[in-house]
């Protein structure tokens, strides 16, 4: 299984990650933080790693 | 590692929350490390601007310089150190409005460098003015009824002053994105990359395309490729992303064609 990692200083709660992943990986908390809630979905396709304007999601694995 | 060129505690970046800036950002770094780029080897110079603060966040050298004038200072290191890898950031402000005469002259003289221009389609440092690629009828800070205005298409400008290596692509796109940069990288003489880039908190928002996945989606929609622009009438591309490579064909660079001369001169002093 794929290991999603948010670095949540880096982070601005944009929503692209979650809103673009091809297999619906992440949910969104209260204050709109990603949260990689069904890594078990997830492909290693990166584009949330690649999508992201922050440098702040790794995949792993 | 990406990261060995990351200036990490930096971090995090100045830009706005889903500004495309650091999308592209990534998609350079990653090149670089691909190719195994040293800082010593590698220069990333910049101009004015949001997309202009790049360079702050990286570990090879980098050359700030002013307002429209990356490409000058590019073509400077390049003719003092034709080996350096040199990679030139510049925003549409930058790079075609203001900057414009330079980077015609840079791609007439077919400087060995990767030029690569992020289009957010108006001036997001200053406050959101219109630039030279603000599309007709677009609302700006300067043109609240809508612009009146053409905006250029930025990759026929630099095709026409003789680049060999021209393409688009968009930050939506990122795996075509990261395809252009590296045949940019591959490619010798000027090469230039416009990337189509959201700023969210100028243009989205006078524009009212909503929050940072929603102007993602909206270039997604207004994204063509080439193939498919082919058949289609100008009036129909009004306001569309097309992407792809323009131009991709061999041209002696500007350093080679300089080094030529000065090996003449030589030749001819031993005689
Ligand atoms: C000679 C000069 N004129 C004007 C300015 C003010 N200025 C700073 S950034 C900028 C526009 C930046 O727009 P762009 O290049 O598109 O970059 P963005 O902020 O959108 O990334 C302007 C007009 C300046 N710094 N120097
Ligand atoms: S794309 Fe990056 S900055 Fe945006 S919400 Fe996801 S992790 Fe945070
Ligand atoms: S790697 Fe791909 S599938 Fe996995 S979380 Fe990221 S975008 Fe979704
Ligand atoms: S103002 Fe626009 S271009 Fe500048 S950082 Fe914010 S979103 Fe990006
Ligand atoms: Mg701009």
């Amino acid at each position: 299984m794929k290991t999603i990692t948010i670095n949540e200083k880096w982070c601005k709660k944009c929503g692209i990650c979650a809103a673009f992943c091809p297999k619906k990986v992440f949910d969104r908390d209260e204050d709109g933080r990603p949260v990689a809630a069904r890594p078990e979905d997830c492909i290693g396709c990166r584009l949330c790693e690649m999508r992201c304007p922050d440098f702040a999601v790794t995949v792993e694995g | 590692m990406i990261k060995d060129y990351l200036l990490e505690e930096k971090l995090p970046l100045f830009w706005c929350a889903g500004c495309g800036n650091g999308i592209v950002l990534q998609a350079i770094l990653r090149n670089i490390d691909k190719r195994g780029f040293t800082r010593e080897n590698t220069v990333i110079t910049t101009g004015i601007g949001c997309w202009g603060k790049a360079d702050d966040y990286v570990t090879t050298n980098s050359f700030h310089g002013t307002h429209g004038r990356a490409l000058p200072f590019s073509t400077g290191i390049k003719l003092a150190n034709p080996s350096l890898n040199v990679f030139t950031l510049m925003g549409d402000g930058d790079g075609i409005t203001i900057g414009g005469n330079h980077l015609i002259h840079a791609a007439r003289r077919n400087v060995d460098l990767v030029a690569i221009m992020v289009n957010n389609l108006n001036y997001g440092m200053t406050g959101g003015q219109y630039s030279g690629t603000t599309p007709k009828h677009a609302i700006t800070k300067t043109s609240p009824y809508g612009h009146v205005e053409n905006g250029f298409d930025v990759c026929k400008v630099v095709q026409a002053a003789g680049a060999p290596f021209v393409a688009r692509g968009t930050v939506y796109d990122v795996v075509q994105l990261d395809k252009l940069i590296s045949k940019a990288i591959d490619h010798k003489g000027f090469s230039f990359v416009e990337v189509i880039s959201p700023c969210p908190t100028h243009f989205g928002r006078s524009n009212k395309l909503g929050d940072a996945p929603k102007m993602m989606q909206w270039i997604k929609d207004n994204t063509i490729s080439q193939e498919k622009a082919a058949g289609m009438t100008r009036d129909e591309l009004q306001g569309k992303f097309v992407t792809g490579i323009f131009e991709e064909r061999e041209q002696e660079d500007y350093s080679t064609a300089y080094q030529k001369v000065i090996d003449s001169l030589r030749g001819g002093e031993n005689e």
